[in-house]
């Protein structure tokens, strides 16, 4: 059986193709259209997945699209009447776009299928699965388990922003929901807002500014904004937020309370700011927490999936792991809207058609690279096509030419195998770096990645070696698990250190890899795994044999705004437009100083900000 | 036809019969942005849509 999961019309739209069962493609729309966030309908991730499993479009067997538009109508239609007149501004400017195309998904669908393949009847395959499903599908189904309990956690999706129930085999039921306007996610996209950055895409910045700051404002939240109760059902006091009825997510007593405007993203990041980040984290990992030990009560299972675009905060789920209610957690890699495709797909498989399932040793998600992938014929020949100057070494000698580079504190561009399919860049589409040197983490960030100085970058480790650097002895593949760098392996503050704040505590060296330590000492692991990427696995142990560090930094391969590079030519725009000094695709050596001047892009400006 | 087929089956299934007059006056007036205003673009708050 062979089932097309499509997400799309909202933000990060993404196609995933499962045979028998089987995930055995995919990816993000973004990656092929260079549009971040890309939310059209995913035709070329489509036709991408189709190719990788060598089939035709008339073998697919059904589509499922992640959501229900008609639920959504619902909700929009109902939210709007609980709150007439006001809303009508919002109303005006909705209506027409559902009234025009979303209302009538359905046939939108299916007239993009066809651009496809317009000789197969599209609408009788056509499937629609609810979005906290999808969801949950995407973190059961893919999963390690063979029972376990769920929870989904996001803005929102139809009516539901949070959900928890338990899976068992091929079954789903999800036994308990918040829905909107009440949702976490919507709570901590108000905060991303308020403090100057893109609601949808800056939640993950909030989250890395958090640790510059106190939470002094978490009693003020907990006080007006949040009635949370002791098993970690909440209600938002709707008085402070205008998304219900507006066009923002706050209103003028949200600022009141906070006691100002919201931040203009060209202003200044002041103390403040990052007090805000943190406080809101702070009630963010206390709401995650009770709805995790309150789950843990019902004693249901030992094991805990998550995902929804609240599981892609890595630091709340490094707390549900040392908070042991759990003995295992694991979150699907695409937790946000992206891994509804696999999850739609997957809900379709085992619920709908009743196909048995057998939870796999590791999990389904072949470490996350679901994505495309260039044999080396095809990467001499783009790479010769861009004009590129390369030199082609074996496996061996392109692994030691790489350490070498990486040692002398060169940023690498390192474009192996399968890209990677959700947010995260694995060891497939990255920038590396040593972590080792204290300059890295502003160089990678201001002349390589042109982002913000605050944010950090994340360790790559080699598996075996995780317990021995960081305060973490279990897998984290997906880079979903934030831990401690160990106690031995951090540097004794300076006298003075302390009366430091806010962004200057950032260039202080605090572990023997500070380019990947936090300012609070945490780090965002990824545990490196011979039999998912063997490549990367094998660059680690050589960079440990040289150095005796297992660990390296691992951002992904893009710039500030733009989206992961997919194939070889987007590799070698950016290794051209940034100050990467080196470039390895396949068996392909790339040095900055041997490309063709002209072939330099000015690529700080080739992206809209995110 | 099949998406009013569709719309009244959803209905059916929510058992949320009250909605039809209010579907029904959204419609018209809905019907009437779009003649008037023609343009559909959609607010940047992603949360309702």
């Amino acid at each position: 059986m062979r089932i097309l999961g499509i997400s799309a019309f909202y933000h990060d739209s993404a196609a995933a193709l499962l045979v028998d069962g089987k995930i055995v493609a995919a990816a993000q729309e973004e990656r092929f259209t260079r549009r971040k966030h890309d939310p059209r309908f995913p035709a070329r991730a489509s036709r991408y997945c189709l190719a990788e499993a060598k089939i035709k479009a008339s073998e697919i067997d059904y589509v499922v699209f992640y959501e229900k538009p008609f639920l959504k109508f619902e909700r929009l239609l109902e939210t709007y009447l609980a709150f007439v007149p006001r809303g009508f501004q919002s109303f005006r400017k909705a209506i027409p776009v559902w009234l025009k195309e979303k209302l009538f998904q359905k046939s939108v669908l299916r007239n993009h299928l066809r651009e496809i393949d317009s000789t197969v009847d599209w609408e009788a395959k056509l499937l629609f699965a609810d979005h906290h499903q999808s969801h949950a599908a995407s973190a059961f189904f893919a999963s390690p388990f063979s029972e376990a309990a769920i929870l989904t956690l996001d803005g929102v999706g139809e009516w539901t922003t949070t959900s928890a129930g338990y899976g068992r085999d091929n079954t789903l039921d999800l036994r308990r929901e918040i829905n909107f306007p009440h949702s976490i996610g919507l709570l901590y996209s108000a905060f991303t807002y308020y403090t100057g950055f893109k609601v949808n895409s800056g939640e993950y910045k909030v989250m890395g500014l958090a640790p510059y700051g106190q939470p002094k404002y978490a009693d003020l939240i907990l006080e007006h904004l949040v009635d949370l109760r002791d098993d970690g059902s909440f209600r938002l006091d709707l008085d402070y937020f205008d998304y219900c009825t507006g066009l923002t997510m706050i209103n003028g007593r949200f600022e009141a309370l906070f006691g100002g405007k919201p931040r203009d993203p060209s202003e200044r990041l002041e103390q403040r700011h990052m007090d805000l980040a943190a406080s809101v984290q702070q009630v963010t990992e206390e709401i995650v927490l009770r709805l995790t030990r309150s789950l843990a009560r019902e004693g249901l299972s030992q094991n805990l999936c998550l995902a929804g675009g609240v599981a892609l905060n890595c630091v709340a789920n490094g707390k549900i792991l040392r908070d042991r209610t759990f003995e295992n957690i694991w979150v699907q890699p695409a937790a946000g809207d992206a891994g509804g495709a696999v999850g739609a797909a997957l809900a379709a498989y085992h619920q709908f058609a009743g196909r048995p399932r057998t939870a796999p040793a590791r999990d389904a998600m072949a470490g996350g690279y679901l994505g495309p992938s260039f044999s080396q014929f095809e990467i001499r020949d783009r790479l010769g096509q861009a004009g590129a100057a390369f030199t082609e070494l074996d496996d061996d000698a392109i692994i030691q030419s790489t350490v070498k580079a990486l040692v002398a504190e060169k940023a690498v561009g390192w474009f192996q195998g399968r890209m990677e399919f959700g947010p995260r860049a694995l060891g497939a589409r990255s920038i590396l770096g040593d972590p080792r040197s204290p300059s890295m983490q502003s160089s990678l960030n201001l002349r390589v990645k042109f982002r913000e100085s605050f944010r950090p970058f994340a360790p790559a480790v080699l598996r075996e070696d995780v317990a021995d650097w960081f305060d973490l002895d279990g897998d984290s593949p997906y880079m979903q698990i934030v831990a401690d760098v160990v106690h031995r392996r951090r540097r004794p503050a300076n006298p003075g250190d302390h009366e430091l704040f806010g962004i200057d505590r950032l260039n202080i060296p605090r572990s023997e890899i500070p380019a990947v330590t936090h300012v609070d000492y945490s780090a965002r692991i990824q545990t490196v795994h011979a039999d998912t990427n063997k490549r990367f696995h094998d660059l680690l142990t050589a960079f440990k044999a040289e150095t005796g560090c297992p660990v390296l930094v691992n951002t992904s391969f893009n710039v500030r705004g733009e989206p992961i590079v997919c194939t070889p030519e987007d590799a070698f725009r950016c290794f051209m437009g940034t100050d990467i000094e080196v470039l390895v695709v396949g068996n392909c050596f790339l040095n900055k100083e041997d490309q063709p001047p002209s072939l330099k892009l000015d690529y700080k400006n080739a992206f809209e900000l995110d | 036809m099949s998406f009013m087929r569709e719309l009244f089956a959803f209905i059916r299934a929510r058992r949320k019969f009250w909605l039809i007059p209010i579907f029904a006056v959204m419609l018209v007036l809905g019907g009437l942005l779009v003649l008037t205003k023609g343009s559909a673009l959609a607010p940047f708050v992603y949360t309702l849509f």
